[in-house]
């Protein structure tokens, strides 16, 4: 098991090289020198060369590449903004990154909460209404973008209801892990949740529902009904425990729909997150924050899926590592 | 199939309407049998009237302001009204078709080219090549699509409206081929053990023979549902990219665009967002379920 962490962590080193290195030559070609964009057009010429100098612009772009390398592997520095205030890209993820986290995790459980009871149900009453009512409004959901779903819950609970409001991430300040976020009070959270929670859930219904079919059709579960069992022990102890194996992978996946989502959502809802910093980074040309975010994705997603890998084996005794062995 | 046996059809008629079955006329009679697949074809072929037509039956030009008539629900020559600029929101939903479909033609003919010689190149060639594809396209599975994409317009940012949609093409397409390429592979993989291919071989076929005369005219079928349903979520795509502000620029119209730019005048105009967002609902929709038929009538073995 070990051997195998160790040789996985070893192999997500290219893979980092590569996102960085592509990253950075895609901005290195792409036209328009970012000084420009931050000093605006009919700019003093000594000045864009000072800037430039500072940035080590003037540099070959191999020397450049090679230094944000070194300065990210031995300092965690990922250069700085060429927002105003120059920051380093680091402080700018630290801050916002906190709150996405946040909301992907709330809406995370909110789709595990809603959907796997739901796809379970769903196998249970196979073809009858509840079964086809859950699938009605897993289709509804799967094809409906968020930034349909978002407005549309923004009109009605908003400006008609007055429920919830319509933007904003407001509430206590928290410190976790020496990392601050903003904890927002309940009326701001629920509907980005709701609608950053909305396509997983839906996935996760629709998976657990025929992983659940597939089971309950095993001999083992007709054995545990034939000696007479009551129906819950036999899915609490039997079915559900063997259904839900293959949905954990879907949980990675859905992972990578929450990081996705919230990049519509955070945009949508105005919340300071890594996926409204990236969009406006994005206008703004700000090169070296788009990186340090891609940088950022890369390593969660290496991560989560090293994560998921990882409980399969612990929750599957079958399946075996080739390191494990 | 028991009317077919009727007396009064002579066997000749039987034996030549059998022998121009082809897999592709059984394929086609199976789809017309659906309705799923008649409704969502219908829609489809609705869309592409609408976006090759789309100057003949747009009211107005796409980018004409009425700044007499801003935000009207309907009249004065708008049917469906006009948004904050006084455009006519029926002559930029039909050239949102427009932009939505070149986008998806596009993205999926760079994305076939790619997809088909390096897929081919690989499950061909094998060795090195081989290995090189399935740890590029590994290392590109890891990452979820949109976000790639969103990164990759980000990193490469148009300079104009009208670069914009190179930068669309180039963003979708770059994290769209491997999956075509992988699906190429292993397709190619198989077809490569089969008799005729080995046939092939034998009597002196070229590899450059084998591949488009045997090998691509075998995995057509595959590939043409793979098209259909990925044309769905590069439209979806492209929408999303669109609303966030980093897709397509305006003057041009795109759906996603249009949703966005609605939301300010949410309370006033709702209609303003509902129409783009059932047009683009309703086209991914009918891609979808038309990729879904189209899997079932071309491989009835698969069908659930």
């Amino acid at each position: 098991m070990f051997t195998y962490i160790r040789n996985r962590i070893l192999l997500a080193i290219p893979t980092l090289l590569a996102v960085s290195f592509i990253t950075f030559f895609l901005g290195y070609l792409s036209p328009g020198s970012p000084i420009d964009i931050m000093l605006g057009q009919h700019s003093d010429p000594a000045r864009v060369k000072q800037l430039e100098h500072e940035y080590g612009l003037d540099r070959p772009p191999l020397v450049q590449y090679g230094s944000f390398v070194w300065g990210a592997v031995t300092h965690g520095d990922l250069g700085r903004s060429f927002g105003t205030g120059q920051r380093p890209v680091t402080q700018i993820i630290a801050e916002q990154f906190p709150t996405t986290a946040f909301l992907a995790l709330m809406s995370m459980l909110a789709a595990v909460a809603f959907g796997i009871p739901a796809g379970v149900l769903a196998a249970l009453k196979h073809n009858r209404l509840l079964d086809r009512a859950t699938m009605g409004f897993v289709l509804l959901m799967v094809s409906t973008p968020a930034f349909v779903f978002a407005p549309l819950l923004m009109l009605y609970f908003s400006l008609k209801l007055g429920w919830f409001p319509s933007s904003g991430w407001e509430g206590q300040e928290a410190s976790f892990l020496g990392l601050k976020l903003i904890v927002p009070d309940w009326q701001y959270l629920i509907m980005p949740m709701v609608v950053l929670a909305s396509r997983p859930a839906a996935l996760l219904a629709r998976f657990m529902r025929s992983s659940m079919l597939e089971t309950i059709r095993q001999d083992y579960i007709r054995t545990a009904n034939a000696k007479g069992l009551s129906p819950s022990r036999v899915l609490f102890k039997h079915a559900l425990k063997n259904a839900f194996l293959p949905v954990l992978t879907v949980l990675g996946n859905t992972f990578g729909f929450l990081l996705t989502g919230s990049f519509v959502v955070e945009n949508i809802f105005t919340i300071p997150g890594i996926g409204y910093q990236s969009v406006q980074s994005i206008l703004s040309r700000d090169y070296p924050v788009i990186q340090g975010v891609a940088l950022l994705v890369a390593v969660i997603f290496i991560t989560v899926n090293l994560v998921v890998d990882i409980l399969y084996g612990v929750l599957d005794p079958r399946v075996r590592y080739e390191g494990a062995k | 199939m028991a009317t077919e046996m009727t007396p009064d059809v002579s066997l000749e008629t039987l034996v030549s309407r059998r022998a121009s079955s082809s897999p592709w006329s059984d394929a086609m009679r199976r789809l017309r049998r659906s309705p799923v697949a008649l409704l969502s074809g219908c829609l489809i072929l609705l869309m592409i009237f609408i976006a090759v037509f789309a100057p003949l039956l747009a009211p107005h030009a796409y980018d004409a302001q009425d700044r007499a008539h801003t935000l009207i629900n309907s009249g004065n020559g708008h049917a469906l009204g006009t948004d904050n600029l006084g455009q006519d929101t029926l002559s930029r939903l039909s050239y949102g078709a427009r932009v939505s479909l070149s986008v998806g033609l596009i993205v999926e003919a760079i994305e076939l080219f790619i997809g088909v010689s390096l897929g081919l190149l690989a499950a061909y060639k094998g060795g090195l090549w081989d290995t090189i594809l399935m740890r590029v396209t590994d290392a590109m599975f890891a990452f979820p699509d949109l976000l790639f994409a969103i990164l990759l317009v980000g990193i490469i940012r148009p300079t104009s409206p009208a670069s914009s949609f190179l930068t669309v093409f180039v963003a979708l397409a770059l994290v769209g081929w491997p999956g075509m390429a992988r699906l190429v592979r292993g397709q190619a993989l198989a077809l490569r053990e089969k008799e005729y291919v080995e046939a092939a071989r034998a009597t002196g076929v070229s590899g450059w023979g084998i591949c488009t005369r045997h090998l691509l005219p075998n995995m057509l079928s595959p590939i043409i549902v793979a098209l259909t349903v990925d044309i769905a979520g590069i439209i979806m795509a492209e929408a999303t990219l669109s609303f966030l502000g980093i897709g397509i620029q305006p003057p041009f119209p795109s759906w996603g665009r249009m949703i966005s730019d609605a939301r300010p005048y949410l309370r006033s105009q709702p209609m303003l967002l509902v129409y783009p967002s059932i047009a683009l609902a309703s086209v991914v929709l009918a891609f979808n379920f038309f990729g879904d038929a189209l899997r079932d009538a071309l491989d009835p073995r698969l069908r659930q």
